[in-house]
């Protein structure tokens, strides 16, 4: 009987331990407090709960710190102090106020370090992330707004802007500081007074922050920070101070906050979900694509609501992109967000990581196909390996729903309108993304696709002077630009 | 009518997008090489020099010692050099020092830099270089034919040359900063490697021109060697050459290489590097590793300026 012919072992490349990384911790000092009361009117107040939370280091589940849980009489007191704050400050020219914001830039400049480290001990990201990433466009924002203090009354030819009042801002944990400074430095700018509550298991640099706007010398009660879990934000909903809401988060939540405020005469912004597309055509440079499609989905775990968390590619060139993309996916480190080699750090709370497990469960269910590369994950802490689903049709739990984790499900498309189409098939709007090597495909699919962002040959790019927000089930309203100011603001 | 040779070769090739590139390889300069893993790295490099002396002023003398640098960089355990890289002239002078000693004879031969002479000059060169004791046969292609569209023209002197070099490694140098664009360097580095047998070279420059080796124009073509290899199964070897004169960015190439070609390619046979003034550098930075203390530069002998 003749042998069978053994299949020609097909090639690949060996991504191995022939060079292998020490650990390089960062090891800059985060300057954690041990317990953190609550920033009302200028102080570090305990709370009238009486009551402190723990907050842990997703990398390794150690407790951190206490931070102070409020209620709806703390929260109060912060909108008090908020309201008596708000007629000095929106009446103080604009120079003074850009005065200030330029400061608060320049110390999370001088901090940046501290800053980056107490970030990723907090919320998970890797270092190198919060170093290059957070930080730096945390006070770009700062500096952004700071220009545009002085200069409201060029926004609208004709027309000036007036602050709200007190605004009330709830924001997520994927970007900790980083969404605090997009609150807070365009409601600055514009002259109106803060209470914020960041997400409750990352409220470590908002506290840090407040301890900048002892060292710029903000008057008392211009910024407060309230801290706390789904009670206290319903209490900076409610409050009956509140001029404005501006909302960061879940799309669930959104619509809570949008019915309690239906009727209230309070302005609202929200920020909610996505389900991105990142659609790439047969034309596109596949290898810059594929860097693209790995920035769109595993930069900060996955937890990014503009992630491009469903490939779109063309049919003719899914399996070239589908194995270049594995190729890729071998090199990714995955480990201890505080090594500076580390491209993909700890999923940022447990119940994140049950929630992710939960999909990539229901996607194997639905006859979605897996691929992880082969990678060891610490034994402690909270991590996800970057996956992979291809053969997902439109129909899967893994392509409808936000999965805010590292997961990338994989759909293929013949046409240019299926390729709209598709994008569109989704109750989210907030960014897509499209990447070809012809600009008329570009502009057309730019107009015609429903989203508030379309990056063109790149993913996750981010400016404080371009506006970002979303459609639909995204939410509503604008950052950054001057249509971000006119959020803040009545025109007159 | 057919479209142009060029066009039809980036259709079949791919485009390269330069901001995503750059993007790319931003990231290799953020990896943070420590302790052993840098030990490795710095080691790795030494071996990888083509120790090279490319002056009108060069002579027999300066390319004994430049031989014997080759040979023994630094006392300790410090490995030998990949290869010397002289002119054809010097070939004969050098085999005297390295021949059968480990150390490579690479000669940087066809009218090198410009390549502007007689194909039959050029051609004449290599086989006098080759008799003279070259292991290794640096050329450069014809830019203007590239540029000019005459892709054929231009492949089939790589071809010649090729013929011409015998048993010796053939690397063909692009000249990548006269190319210009990604799109071309892709372009030509497949014109060459599909007439290149396995182990011959491809390299970015000639380190006579304003602008070398940069991490970009490096991924372009590890990335161009990669789709070969997984396309063919020919491994094609890389040698960045010029302008890389540090530690870090030795560091930093080779961490392209692991992140990009893999394990397959992280030795002398598949990687080089191109250089006079690193081979110093990476010395200071094993010494530093060693001693824990930054040495003098006298503490390093000085052989090899220029380049």
């Amino acid at each position: 009987m003749p042998a069978k012919k053994s299949p020609a072992r097909p090639r690949e490349l060996l991504f191995g331990d022939l060079w292998e990384f020490d650990p390089a911790p960062e090891s800059a000092e985060p300057f954690i407090a041990p317990r953190y009361g609550l920033f009302i009117d200028d102080k570090f107040t305990a709370p009238k709960s009486r009551k402190y939370f723990d907050t842990i280091a997703p990398r390794n589940g150690a407790k951190l710190s206490e931070i102070a849980l409020a209620n709806a009489a703390d929260v109060d007191a912060a909108y008090t102090a908020a309201a008596k704050a708000f007629p000095a400050w929106s009446k103080l020219p604009g120079k003074e106020r850009g005065k200030y914001l330029f400061r608060i830039a320049r110390l999370l400049q001088d901090r940046a370090r501290e800053f980056a480290v107490a970030e990723t001990l907090d919320g998970g990201k890797p270092i190198k992330e919060s170093r290059d990433f957070d930080l730096p466009m945390a006070a770009a924002h700062f500096f952004y707004h700071a220009g545009w203090a002085d200069k409201l009354e060029f926004v609208a030819p004709g027309r000036t802007l007036q602050p709200l009042g007190v605004v009330g801002q709830i924001i997520p944990w994927n970007f900790p500081l980083l969404m605090l400074a997009w609150k807070i430095a365009p409601a600055l700018a514009t002259g109106n007074t803060v209470v914020l509550k960041p997400a409750e298991t990352t409220s470590i640099t908002a506290l840090k922050f407040a301890t900048i706007l002892q060292q710029a010398g903000l008057p008392p009660g211009v910024v407060n920070i309230v801290t706390g879990a789904g009670e206290t934000g319903a209490a900076v909903v409610d409050h009956p101070l509140a001029a404005k809401i501006a909302f960061t988060g879940s799309t669930e939540v959104g619509k809570i906050i949008q019915r309690a405020l239906a009727g209230s005469g309070k302005k609202l912004s929200l920020e909610l979900g996505g389900k991105a597309a990142n659609i790439v055509f047969e034309d596109a440079p596949l290898d810059q694509a594929v860097e693209g499609i790995v920035n769109g989905i595993f930069f900060n775990q996955g937890h990014v609501c503009c992630a491009g968390s469903r490939l779109l590619v063309q049919e003719s060139v899914a399996d070239l992109v589908v194995a270049k993309l594995k190729r890729r996916m071998q090199v990714l480190r995955v480990g201890d967000p505080l090594d500076k080699n580390t491209d993909i750090g700890a999923i940022n709370s447990a119940e994140q990581l049950a929630k992710i497990k939960d999909l990539v469960a229901s996607g194997v269910k639905e006859g979605a196909e897996l691929h992880q590369p082969s990678c060891k994950l610490p034994a402690k802490g909270f991590y996800h390996a970057p996956t992979l689903f291809t053969k997902v049709s439109q129909s899967h739990r893994v392509a409808r729903e936000e999965i805010f984790g590292p997961v990338l499900s994989v759909l293929t498309f013949r046409t240019p309108e299926e390729a709209i189409e598709k994008a569109s098939n989704t109750p989210f709007g907030l960014s897509a993304g499209v990447w070809t090597d012809k600009g008329s495909k570009i502009l057309k699919m730019a107009a015609e696709l429903k989203a508030g962002v379309v990056w063109a040959n790149t993913y996750n790019k981010f400016d404080p002077s371009s506006p970002f927000g979303g459609y639909k089930q995204s939410g509503f309203g604008r950052e950054g630009g001057k249509h971000g100011l006119l959020d803040y603001a009545i025109l007159k | 009518m057919t479209a142009p040779a060029l066009r039809r070769l980036l259709d079949e090739i791919g485009p390269v997008d330069a901001t995503g590139i750059e993007e790319r390889v931003a990231k290799f300069t953020t990896r943070s090489i420590k302790k052993q893993s840098k030990l490795f790295g710095l080691r790795l490099a030494v071996t990888m020099v083509d120790l090279t002396t490319l002056e009108g002023k060069d002579t027999p003398g300066k390319v004994a010692s430049l031989c014997q640098k080759a040979l023994c960089p630094h006392e300790g355990d410090i490995p030998m050099v990949a290869a010397v890289c002289v002119y054809p002239s010097m070939v004969k002078h050098a085999a005297k020092h390295v021949k059968g000693k480990g150390v490579k004879i690479a000669s940087v031969a066809t009218a090198f830099p410009s390549g502007q002479a007689p194909l039959k000059t050029r051609l004449a060169e290599v086989r006098q270089a080759v008799a003279d004791g070259a292991d290794e046969i640096d050329m450069v292609i014809n830019r203007g034919a590239f540029l000019e569209g005459e892709l054929a023209l231009v492949q089939d002197e790589i071809v010649q040359v090729r013929e011409a070099c015998g048993d010796a490694t053939l690397k063909v140098i692009l000249e990548t900063s006269e190319l210009e664009t990604y799109d071309h360097i892709r372009a030509a580095s497949f014109l060459a490697m599909r007439v290149l047998r396995p182990g011959d070279f491809i390299k970015t420059s000639t380190g006579k021109t304003s602008a070398n080796a940069t991490l970009g124009n490096n991924q372009v073509m590890i990335e161009a060697i990669r789709d070969f290899y997984l396309a063919t199964g020919t491994e094609i070897a890389m040698k960045p050459a010029g302008g890389i004169r540090t530690a870090k960015q030795a560091l930093q190439f080779l961490i392209a290489v692991k992140e990009t070609l893999g394990d397959a390619w992280l030795n002398n046979a598949r990687y080089r590097f191109g250089a006079s003034s690193l081979l110093n550098d990476l010395l200071r930075q094993l010494e530093t590793q060693r001693t824990g203390a930054y040495q003098a530069p006298y503490t390093f002998s000085d052989d090899s300026t220029g380049y």
